[in-house]
């Protein structure tokens, strides 16, 4: 087995709420898990659409906003220490003799695990990127559709372009971080939470962000990495401005594909893997799981509590595969508490049992 | 209660015409995927990914886009003065007759 692969019992593909509980219980079962998402950060849509929208019907939350959800979700898997690949799409898929697979990303990271679990949603989601001839070429040089690590960017000159949150929250966030940000977007109108829409015009008034609109960018120039980029301003005289910069950052959404997965011999239909719901959500291909979104089968539902279910239920199979000679029987948190992989241990409170006299 | 006639045209061309009920607090984009059109509808209503963008064929005034729905048109790709969300387009009996066209995916 090669070194610098990365080992575990369960690979989940997508760490959206689906994927981020399953790690729960697998853990309970003590059976380790890494997650790959293409996005820079877990929570899957809800991270990335709507972080600041409520949710309904999530039993035991009345409301609850998506990105909370997230950030509960992942305290709650911490004692399982999960490991995460993220930025990266899960590309090829390998069985070996022993029923084990590795899956490779697409920046080339090998994953080998016993079990495979796809939660991957509507797909990966891939950025939108602007109708600019060539831009690929700069892509990873100083071009990014999405930011992983905001510390490349400190003292930087820095252009992002787009409407929405991320273009807001990212251009908020820079500000401290960059030597220069420009915010050009097409039209004069932004879309994002207030606070943040709000922040913004804040530092466009303390002139630390530098906003231009309406206006759009047409051009990337620069010998072998992003040096300037050629805007057009959409007023009437259609002024021509070139911006010196060493980051190019267009945020215009993102489009989720089914992607590579659609190639690995899956029973594909409706753009959904095809499972098993009678009993563990298990694909056409012994060893893979699919749950979530992603699944498809009779009566099938998209909702975060079902794909829940269907993690519970996938991660008892997966133990069944893993350990076909061992007994196991379901235990209640109550009763068994929880032991993380960190040592950690969280058990109910024990209840006294002490004679009550009078005095 | 009343059902309303719709036609579809899908991105291979084909008509498809549906009843779509005015009572069921329906949009186009839920109606589309009662009848099993292929509209992916991530967001699932929220105005937030124009995978339910369609061009109205009929000249019936659906009346202005909303604000959501305006945002969201400015960043899809493909889009035409005809453009809508068809999440954003509530099913009413002023849409007797309507005909729409699926726009093209991502």
């Amino acid at each position: 087995m090669e070194q610098d692969m990365i080992t575990t019992d369960i690979l989940i593909i997508g760490a959206g709420p689906t994927g981020l509980f399953a790690v729960f219980e697998a853990g309970l079962l003590k059976l380790k898990c890494h997650l790959i998402d293409a996005l820079a950060q877990p929570g899957g849509q809800c991270s990335e659409l709507y972080p600041k929208k409520p949710i309904y019907d999530i039993p035991g939350f009345p409301e609850v906003l998506a990105g909370d959800l997230v950030t509960n979700l992942m305290k709650q898997i911490e004692p399982f220490q999960p490991g995460f690949t993220l930025g990266e799409r899960a590309q090829t898929i390998e069985k070996l003799e022993d029923g084990s697979f590795i899956v490779a990303t697409s920046k080339g990271t090998k994953h080998h695990a016993k079990i495979v679990a796809i939660a991957g949603g509507l797909g990966s989601f891939e950025p939108r990127k602007p109708a600019i001839k060539g831009i690929e070429k700069y892509e990873d040089k100083g071009l990014a559709y999405m930011i992983k690590d905001p510390e490349v960017y400190r003292d930087k000159k820095v252009v992002i372009a787009g409407g929405g949150d991320s273009a807001l929250d990212w251009s908020i966030f820079l500000a401290n971080v960059a030597s220069e940000v420009t915010l050009v977007h097409r039209r004069e109108e932004f879309r994002g939470a207030l606070d943040s829409v709000e922040k913004v015009q804040d530092l466009v008034n303390a002139k630390k962000i530098r906003l231009i609109t309406p206006a759009e960018i047409l051009d990337v120039s620069g010998e072998d990495k992003v040096a300037s980029v050629l805007l057009q301003h959409n007023d009437k005289a259609k002024r021509m401005e070139v911006i010196e910069c060493d980051a190019f950052i267009p945020l215009f959404g993102l489009a989720p594909k089914l992607g590579p997965i659609g190639d690995w011999g899956l029973e594909i239909e409706k753009n959904a893997i095809k499972v098993d719901n009678t009993l563990d959500y298990q694909t056409n291909i012994p060893g893979i799981y699919a749950i979530g979104d992603v699944n498809t089968y009779p009566g099938k539902l998209k909702l975060i509590l079902c794909g829940f279910h269907e993690a519970t239920l996938m991660c008892q199979s997966a133990y069944q595969r893993i350990f076909p000679d061992k007994r196991y029987v379901m235990k209640y948190t109550t009763v068994g508490g929880i032991d993380g992989f960190d040592g950690s241990r969280k058990e109910a409170e024990k209840a006294v049992v002490k004679k009550i006299g009078v005095n | 209660m009343t059902d309303v006639n719709v036609t579809i045209i899908d991105r291979e061309g084909v008509e498809h015409k549906v009843l779509a009920p005015t009572d069921m607090n329906m949009n186009l984009m839920e109606v589309c995927k009662a009848y099993d059109l292929p509209v992916q509808a991530v967001c699932g209503g929220m105005a937030m990914c124009a995978t339910c963008q369609c061009y109205i064929i009929s000249d019936h005034d659906l009346g202005e886009r909303n604000e959501d729905e305006q945002a969201m048109l400015w960043e899809a790709q493909n889009v035409k003065d005809t453009s809508r969300l068809g999440c954003q387009v509530p099913i009413t009996e002023k849409l007797e007759g309507l005909i729409v066209e699926l726009a093209p995916e991502e």
